[in-house]
């Protein structure tokens, strides 16, 4: 994409600036990173502590992002929901990565008739809704954390399965491979040090993008009241609370739900930049 | 409903096919699309073997799960209560003559009996599949129109009016439907008070849901679009339609655009997909009847007979829908081959 702006130093190409536009996706990383490992220093309430008094209160200077119906105060509710949305969006993107490697390498290296099948059974499952998925998952093991995050996982792995065994079949197919067929190495070793690593290097960047799908996956699943229940601050828990109160108190949808987006867009710049780095390392 | 794959954009010919006999080229075409209805049939084959085994999953005697489903109590039964429903459900056969019968239902459009309802899951699904296919096309179409308003107007016109235009179209996309439909129902529904806020089945309660499917969607098939859109602008044909002293917006509509859509063409069969289930969420924000909403009753209820029945369903729709895409875009245009 930016082939051709010339490098400013060219013994140092990758000492590049990072574009203005992480920086607001930075800050959000770092407030997430504090509210993860110690929520209490950035929340001004209990989040817990019920006031009845100042229930449904609008946002304010006393509560940034207004009250619930109970009077909690939600900003810190988002605060300290964020361990617990973190943690569902980072299983499943991990499940999900996973699965992804291990049919993406069948898909890859299998012995030939398992490698036709685990294909035609990816390429059904790329197609297929990912919520619809993740539904029948959940409408067999019922719902709670746990299933929400394997009913992501399977729901978004087919897609990225194709891609892992798009990189395998290029790194199999590529010079250095050849060259170390011609060389004389075993196959495990050409597997394990070629192989792997050039076609599973991009996902790391895949993983950054997978993290704020995951979450955007499954807060859908809780605003549909098939995740996490509502008495937990977890943002998708707290937009399905919020919905009884959709008319009175509008914010308790918007501003979890605006939490979200930022935190799925944030994802993607983040995703996106590490996968240019990674093009541009490559080069 | 947003994939960030790319993988998805379709495989277009680089070169002319080569210089073969017609008939020959018609029988390769037809040898492809049989192979393509042959593996359809074993994908829907396969999805219902899941679903069926996926019923026997149900933890517990399952006449048992059935009639604490239908009574939404949790309690153990006599064998007198058990009775009808193991005859209605045929649970005294083994598995495998169950699960034969499954698929024979299967093929003469039987999804079987719904455990909280006590009725055929066809006639659940027969009654709520009107108004959701109506908002999938009615969205479908939306956001067709937004599409091609906005690459029209933003693609291949400098750097700046291009950032803007990428930028909406990945902002558009990555929006979940749960929220940009709560914003639309906050601020066109309750704050100007233009459309109703319990959606009904009229034409203006169709408006709000069908645009909160049209928008993520008009995001995505505008960002494969725009890449096309861009290389047709420095087409030769573009540079002849100038000298020839054709406007840039008659050159845009008559000669770019055409191009520019085969992507699009081809991600409307995954399109009518990602729609159905995007009316999961969408019917249960603006309170719409439908099959996503008899969906989220029947997955909380583990109603599974349901469930299977929409997600078997869905997979016809999506299997059939691109089906269609593939046989239309070999007709509009003969150098993409099958792939």
């Amino acid at each position: 994409m930016t082939a051709l702006r010339p490098a400013r130093s060219p013994s140092r190409p990758s000492r590049r600036r990072a574009p203005w536009s992480l920086a607001p996706a930075a800050a959000l990383v770092g407030f997430l990173g504090i509210a993860l490992v110690a929520p209490q220093v950035l929340a001004t309430h209990d989040p817990f502590a019920l006031d009845y008094a100042a229930a449904l209160q609008p946002p304010s200077l006393a509560h940034w992002f207004g009250t619930d119906e109970s009077g909690r105060d939600l900003y810190s509710r988002v605060v300290f929901g964020t361990r617990e949305s973190l943690a569902i969006g980072l299983g499943a993107a991990a499940v999900g990565l996973a699965g992804a490697i291990v049919l993406g390498a069948l898909a890859a290296l299998g012995p030939r008739p398992v490698a036709a099948a685990v294909d035609r059974l990816l390429e059904v499952l790329f197609a297929f809704p990912a919520l619809l998925l993740a539904l029948l998952l959940i409408a067999i093991a019922g719902p709670s954390a746990l299933t929400q995050i394997l009913a992501v996982g399977v729901g978004t792995a087919p897609g990225y399965a194709r891609m892992v065994r798009g990189q395998i079949l290029a790194a199999k197919n590529s010079g250095y491979v050849q060259a170390a067929v011609a060389l004389g190495h075993t196959r495990w070793r050409i597997l394990r040090a070629h192989v792997l690593p050039n076609a599973l290097r991009p996902l790391v960047a895949v993983f950054a993008l997978s993290v704020g799908q995951s979450i955007v996956w499954a807060s859908s699943l809780s605003f549909l009241g098939l995740g996490v229940a509502p008495p937990s601050p977890e943002w998708g828990a707290l937009l399905d609370a919020g919905r009884t109160y959709i008319v009175q108190a509008g914010w308790l949808v918007v501003i979890p739900g605006l939490v979200i987006v930022a935190l799925a867009l944030t994802a993607t710049t983040l995703g996106r930049h590490l996968q240019a780095g990674l093009e541009r390392g490559e080069k | 409903m947003t994939r960030t794959s790319s993988s998805d954009a379709p495989v277009v010919a680089g070169a002319p096919a080569p210089a073969a006999a017609r008939p020959s080229r018609l029988r390769s075409a037809g040898r492809l699309l049989a192979g393509r209805v042959v593996s359809a049939v074993v994908v829907l084959w396969g999805a219902a073997t899941v679903a069926f085994f996926a019923q026997q999953l149900l933890p517990g005697d399952r006449a048992t799960v059935i009639l604490n489903i239908r009574t939404g109590r949790a309690q153990r039964r006599t064998p007198e209560e058990l009775e009808p429903i193991i005859a209605q459900f045929g649970l005294d056969r083994s598995v495998l003559q169950q699960y034969l019968d499954f698929l024979r239902g299967l093929v003469v459009g039987d999804f079987g009996t719904s455990y909280q309802q006590f009725r055929p899951v066809t006639a659940i699904l027969g009654e709520q599949l009107a108004a959701t296919v109506t908002l999938s096309l009615v969205a479908i179409a939306i956001s067709w129109v937004l599409m091609v308003v906005w690459v029209t107007l933003t693609a291949g016109r400098g750097p700046r009016v291009g950032a803007v235009g990428s930028g909406v179209d990945v902002v558009a996309a990555g929006l979940p439907h749960y929220w940009l439909g709560i914003i639309l129902l906050l601020v066109f529904a309750l704050g100007l008070r233009w459309f109703p806020v319990m959606g009904g089945t009229g034409p203006a309660g169709i408006v709000l849901p069908a645009l909160t499917l049209a928008i993520p969607l008009a995001g995505f098939m505008a960002q494969a679009t725009r890449t096309e859109f861009e290389r047709a602008l420095e087409q030769p044909f573009v540079v002849s339609a100038r000298m020839r002293g054709m406007g840039d917006t008659a050159v845009r509509l008559r000669h770019v655009l055409r191009h520019a859509v085969l992507p699009a063409v081809t991600l409307s069969g995954w399109a009518l997909g990602a729609t159905l289930s995007g009316a999961v969420v969408v019917e249960s924000i603006f309170s719409r009847p439908g099959i996503g909403s008899v969906l989220v009753t029947a997955v909380n209820s583990q109603d599974l007979p349901v469930v299977v029945g929409v997600v078997t369903l869905v997979a016809v729709v999506y299997v059939v829908a691109n089906l269609a895409v593939d046989i239309a875009y070999t007709l509009i245009d003969p150098r993409v081959r099958l792939s």
